[in-house]
């Protein structure tokens, strides 16, 4: 790397920090530090999608799928299990799930060994195995959503620490990639998208609607954490002469506290996985990787299988992408099914990727930092824009008040220009590849 | 009568909507297909693109509405359709002019122009927001139904009703108008063919002295028209809110792979594959079921096969069977 191009990135960099420390100055430091918890988890995201494109130019746009798997596999690990609802159903729920893959996979050996009439075997198998299915699952899902629906009907976690469930929540993820690369991978790259847009679609509809699982549109709420609780601190002694010696009141400092640790965490994961991506792309494999991205027939003509290197590079940033989904919903201590929309989860990490620059890790991070600050920032912004604006206008008038509503959708408006703006002038992002 | 009773149920819930929301899907392939050969790139921003549209109807429409025009039994919206359609295609050829231009000049990547389709996406989104609010908009008048419940059941003595909404009636019917005209367009016309000669060699069509920023605009134009159209059909005969016409993007672009990317009649048979397959699929089945099988084999559960929330599920796994079986689609479209 030259000169030029660290101080360029250091100095962007502090400008982010200036960004964080500003908002800490002149809003409160509770809110710089809400920003800066999503905008550390938002830059593994983005660390996530530049592995795919910008180590190996394939276009997912199904980031909100993995995100949200991420999220599940939290819930499924870290929350207590509920034994009467496993009882009631659970062993119904998983001999349909056992019935679905072997289903899947007969479907598999009927279509590799079937000879002649092999679609029709594999429809029939598709089709008989499909009823079975849903007869063995779904009275075993009604007894496990019959347990007192409004506060439980799941079946609950496993129980264990929530930090495991960061690394399963990665393997979740890793997986669904796994089944998408396995079949759209190797056509061209819009069909990896359009393959990538449904399948976050589906899981989304999935985690709706399954509501034993983790109680769909219910919600999952009271995730365990990581870090203590805020009413624990500000009984502790030791905590309130802490406080008292900062000269602030226990409850902010409480609150101050819990997301400073929070961002610990965050940060720890983030270096290592910087670090961890920094010298992939420096080794012999990087180097591949970029070869094959830069000239698939010639990276072929060297022997180097482009398909199964894409799907490995596809799995991995999914993993890294399951893996920031279930940071968050620690983070949130919530499971919303509702709350995952694709032009926030998919693509404004896109954004953040495409101006922080492709291919380099340390821009998607400061991609990752700066379009979440603004993403929360335009929006209040926004309202003193057009607050500004309709100042002069008579007081209770029609458009003055669908001006000051409409203020909100600012954002949207503001990440398109933004990404197009990027694109047009420096397309190669704010910190270019080397 | 058994088998006419499970027809006309099967009509009733099954064909009738699934006819109007395959021309709808279709309509939107269409121009999905369109930019895709001869501009060669996926658009990301149609959905929105249908929505702007149809936004700009709904204003015109509210704005006749108030003035007292309307178009007797059928929607105002009709009438307001023109000015939607100018309103769209001014904006597209804008954003074609501000955005895509460069990179055509530039001769860049397709996928570069397919990012530059979400940053349009972001902006088209917001502004539709922004304009128009996210909640739900009705905007249909005039009749509501062309075979009411009682109508139809007066007039053929069956116990099960038969509906057609007008919406419907009308969805299909300029569906078929605006389908002909674009393949006589394509087919017949001096600048249709040039557009196909550009969209299937465009070396060959440079060469033969096609201007090919005459072919883009004409493009823009008739995409303008097709989501525009879409757009107003979906939203008279549902409902119109920004985020649904966002999330149509999937099945329409599942229509277009299906039948072929580049390829219009295979987006026009794509569109009904789509719509046939979602709508019998979450449909429960057990009425239509009942009425075939004797009675000792009817059904005991609603036979649906997915709950309809599970509607995506449906053009994903046909997109995937198709894409394993036949990568080109069924109309063999480009395959680059």
């Amino acid at each position: 790397m030259s000169d030029r191009v660290d101080l360029r990135a250091v100095g962007l960099f502090g400008l982010v920090a200036l960004l964080f420390v500003g908002t800490g100055i002149l809003q409160s430091w509770n809110v710089a530090l809400t920003i800066l918890n999503m905008g550390l988890i938002s830059a593994i995201m983005a660390l996530g999608v530049n592995m795919q494109w910008g180590y190996a130019g394939l276009f997912n746009v199904g980031i909100m799928g993995f995100v949200a798997l991420g999220g599940l596999g939290a819930v499924l690990v870290s929350m207590p299990p509920d034994t009467e609802a496993i009882a009631a159903g659970g062993g119904r729920v998983l001999g349909g799930l056992l019935l679905g893959a072997v289903t899947i996979i007969a479907a598999i050996f009927a279509w590799r060994r079937g000879g002649r009439h092999a679609g029709w075997l594999m429809v029939a198998v598709l089709i008989a195995g499909f009823f079975l299915y849903r007869a063995m699952l779904d009275p075993g899902v009604e007894a496990i959503e019959a347990v007192s629906p409004a506060n439980r009907g799941s079946i609950g976690g496993l129980g264990l620490p929530v930090l495991l469930s960061w690394p399963v929540g990665g393997l979740l993820a890793a997986g669904a990639a796994w089944v998408i690369g396995k079949t759209a991978l190797g056509l061209r790259s819009d069909y990896l998208a359009i393959a990538t847009l449904g399948i976050a679609e589906i899981i989304i509809a999935m985690m709706k609607n399954e509501d034993w699982l983790a109680r769909g549109v219910k919600n999952v709420i009271g995730v365990p954490r990581p870090v203590p609780y805020e009413v624990d601190l500000q009984r502790t002694q030791s905590f309130q002469d802490l406080a008292a010696r900062f000269g602030a009141d226990t409850v902010t400092a409480s609150a101050i506290a819990v997301k400073l640790a929070y961002a610990g965490l965050f940060a720890v994961v983030l270096l290592i996985l910087i670090w961890l991506t920094q010298a992939a792309l420096a080794s012999p494999w990087g180097r591949m990787m970029r070869a094959i991205r830069d000239n698939e027939v010639a990276a072929e003509a060297m022997g180097k299988d482009v398909t199964r290197r894409h799907l490995q590079i596809f799995v991995l940033g999914s993993a890294v992408l399951g893996l920031a989904g279930a940071m968050m919903v620690t983070f949130d201590g919530q499971l919303t099914p509702t709350s995952y929309q694709p032009l926030r989860y998919t693509f404004l990490i896109w954004v953040m990727v495409i101006v922080g620059g492709s291919g380099n890790n340390w821009g998607a991070v400061l991609g990752g930092f700066l379009i979440w600050w603004l993403w929360v920032e335009v929006e209040p912004l926004g309202v003193l824009l057009m607050q500004g604006i309709t100042a002069g206008m008579a007081e209770g008038s029609w458009l003055k008040s669908h001006l000051l509503d409409a203020a909100a959708h600012m954002r949207l408006l503001t990440m398109g220009v933004i990404l197009l703006l990027v694109l047009r002038f420096s397309p190669r992002g704010l910190l270019p590849e080397k | 009568m058994e088998p006419l009773h499970a027809l006309v149920t099967l009509a009733n819930f099954v064909i009738v909507p699934a006819v109007a929301y395959g021309s709808q899907l279709a309509l939107g392939a269409l121009g999905v297909t369109l930019i895709y050969g001869i501009l060669r790139f996926s658009n990301f921003a149609h959905g929105d693109t249908m929505a702007f549209g149809t936004m700009a109807v709904i204003l015109t429409t509210w704005g006749l509405q108030s003035a007292g025009i309307g178009f007797g039994p059928l929607p105002t919206a009709l009438l307001a359709l023109p000015v939607g359609i100018a309103v769209a295609a001014a904006l597209l050829l804008g954003t074609d002019r501000v955005v895509y231009r460069f990179y055509r000049d530039k001769k860049a990547v397709p996928v570069t122009f397919v990012i530059a389709s979400l940053g349009v996406m972001f902006v088209y989104n917001g502004f539709t927001r922004f304009v128009i609010g996210v909640d739900d908009q009705r905007f249909a008048d005039g009749a509501r139904f062309l075979v009411s419940a009682r109508g139809f059941r007066d007039a053929t003595g069956l116990d099960e009703p038969l509906v057609i909404k007008s919406t419907q009636a009308i969805t299909v019917v300029v569906a078929v108008v605006v389908v002909a005209v674009l393949f006589w367009f394509l087919n017949r016309t001096r600048t249709g063919k040039s557009m196909r000669a550009y969209s299937d060699n465009e070396d060959l069509a440079l060469l033969s002295g096609i201007n090919p920023e005459r072919v883009v605009t004409y493009t823009w134009l008739i995409v303008a028209g097709l989501a525009t159209i879409a757009g107003t059909l979906y939203g008279l005969d549902k409902s119109f809110k920004p985020f649904t016409y966002f999330q149509l993007l999937l099945p329409i672009f599942a229509a277009a792979i299906v039948g072929g990317l580049g390829s219009p009649i295979g987006a026009i048979a794509g569109g009904f594959v789509i719509a046939f397959a979602e709508v019998t699929i979450t449909y429960p089945l057990k009425k239509v079921l009942g009425y075939f099988l004797p009675e000792s084999l009817a059904p005991d559960g609603l036979v649906q096969l997915l709950s309809t929330d599970y509607k995506f599920a449906v053009s994903f796994m046909i997109l995937i069977i198709v894409l394993l079986i036949r990568p080109t689609g069924l109309f063999r479209g480009k395959s680059v």
